[in-house]
């Protein structure tokens, strides 16, 4: 892709008059040298894919640590049974986001959104608004391609790989492609999507990447969480015409910034952080007399 | 880097850098010794060797080995299968200077002295860089077709392997050049828009000078369901 900036899609937009998701998809074509239609199938597989993977959620099954799994079932049936705190929208997004998560922790076939790691935001939200609040496939498949322009440009200036620049970077990244795409369903236009895009990541700066006995167990499952929810509010924020004073692409580059000057222990080598809690080092311990 | 690199791959987890990153780098690896190797001698750095048993970072390298995809619901079990095929391989952790952390040093040998020693880095998402081929320094991502030559670093290897591609329609997307010193052993890693043909890199081994030639087209995964 050739956009570096978010503020370089919100130019094309502005000069060639079309949406965000276009300006992505225009430069998948491009930069592939593939067909309009090419392009959009293989977003369709991906979606598929994550609906599957969706399906695929087995609340029986735990992790091979036996550390995690079964959370997602549990908050299931606790928001179809009571009057939740979030509603009942949000407890599924809660309830979806740990399921995916869990799956993956338990070796399955999930979508890297950007990452592993991260895979249960994006279908957090996207699940339960096609399926419960009857959005459109077709506009699912444009948010995504929302998604993959405000990852590419992270990817691009900052990190997203926990181990580069730490949580920040894995499910602040994602947090922020799922509010861009909110922000797009619901008809915001570049610049709200770029503002949700710096208020998500501004609210998650700093996360460090510490995963207990290095598993992508604890606490990345309930990260995914955050990401969702967070996604959530920013959308709405963004969409309600509040700005970000630090324009995106600047909020980026902080967290470049901020990763870089992480300590090693805090990304990704369980050194750190909830990894280097006497609880986790206990389970450490005992997951290595197991091998 | 494309978009798909973003949104993708759909892969077995748990983690895209720690598990499909590592199934990748395998797949190249025997990919680039053309057959399954018979020993493989696997060295873990930095995150790798800190977290990569939690991850499943062994059994997604071994996995690569056999010709695994990173969706390959079999990565699991990856061991089993390895013995089963006959495949040895011995794990270990290294220390390797101003590496990536998630890096990964691989010897292999196969049937008719076949051998291989590749350094990788898993960088993030499922992607993954090339840094080092039989001891000298390279920098490619296996994400286009990759011919790689090994000659004796003396003039014409250059102009003989670009006239072949142009031969037959392929066009240079990068090329890159390395030796270990004048006159010694060269490397060029050339990355192509097109595929390359199996007769110009039989054309180009049996020239005088070339040492090696080795060639990797992992495409792009397809994403099926």
């Amino acid at each position: 892709m050739s956009y570096s900036a978010l503020k370089e899609i919100e130019e094309v937009c502005e000069t060639e008059k079309i949406e965000f998701w276009e300006a992505v998809l225009l430069d998948d074509i491009d930069s592939r040298k593939v067909s309009k239609e090419d392009s959009i199938n293989t977003m369709q597989s991906l979606w598929e894919a994550m609906q599957l993977a969706g399906d695929n959620y087995d609340k029986n099954e735990k992790s091979a640590s036996g550390l995690v799994g079964g959370d997602g079932g549990r908050m299931e049936s606790y928001y179809k049974e009571n009057d939740t705190f979030c509603g009942s929208f949000i407890s599924m997004v809660i309830a979806q986001a740990l399921q995916m998560g869990e799956s993956n922790a338990c070796m399955k076939r999930i979508v890297a959104a950007p990452t592993a790691g991260a895979c249960g935001v994006l279908p957090a939200v996207l699940l339960p608004l096609f399926r419960e609040k009857g959005i459109a496939n077709e506009r699912i498949i444009e948010s995504l391609y929302v998604t993959a322009g405000i990852g590419e440009v992270i990817a691009k200036r900052a990190f997203i790989a926990g181990a580069a620049g730490g949580c920040q970077a894995e499910v602040g990244t994602a947090s922020a492609m799922a509010s861009g795409a909110l922000v797009h369903i619901k008809g915001g236009n570049a610049y709200q999507i770029s503002n949700a895009v710096a208020m998500t990541l501004k609210n998650l700066l700093g996360l460090v990447c510490d995963p207990v006995a290095g598993l992508v167990e604890v606490p990345c499952i309930k990260r995914n969480v955050i990401g969702a929810m967070n996604a959530l509010s920013c959308a709405d924020m963004a969409l309600a015409g509040i700005t970000s004073k630090i324009p995106a692409d600047q909020v980026i580059d902080a967290m470049r910034a901020v990763g870089e000057r992480m300590d090693v222990s805090l990304r990704e080598t369980s050194l750190g952080g909830l990894a280097a809690t006497p609880y986790a080092k206990e389970i450490t311990k005992r997951l290595a007399k197991q091998k | 880097m494309s978009i798909f690199d973003i949104l993708g791959p759909i892969m077995v987890g748990p983690s895209s850098s720690h598990t499909a990153g590592a199934v990748k780098i395998g797949l190249i690896a025997s990919r680039m010794l053309s057959v399954t190797p018979q020993n493989a001698k696997i060295f873990f750095h930095g995150s790798f060797a800190a977290t990569g048993q939690g991850h499943g970072t062994d059994r997604a390298i071994v996995a690569g080995l056999l010709g695994m995809t990173p969706d390959d619901m079999l990565i699991p079990k990856s061991f089993e299968i390895a013995k089963k095929k006959g495949m040895e391989f011995e794990i270990s952790e290294i220390n390797i200077k101003d590496a990536h952390p998630n890096t990964v040093l691989l010897q292999l040998t196969a049937d008719e002295g076949k051998e291989l020693e590749i350094q990788a880095s898993s960088i993030g998402g499922g992607r993954i860089l090339i840094n080092k081929l039989d001891g000298i320094d390279v920098n490619f991502t296996g994400d286009s077709p990759t011919l790689i030559v090994h000659n004796i670093d003396q003039p014409g290897h250059v102009a003989e392997v670009t006239s072949t591609l142009s031969h037959k329609a392929v066009n240079i997307a990068t090329m890159q050049l390395y030796r270990d010193k004048r006159g010694g052993y060269a490397v060029m890693v050339i990355e192509t828009d097109q595929p390359v043909p199996q007769e110009s890199i039989k054309w180009l081994e049996h020239l005088e000078g070339i040492i090696k030639v080795t060639y990797v087209n992992v495409e792009g995964e397809t994403y099926e369901l």
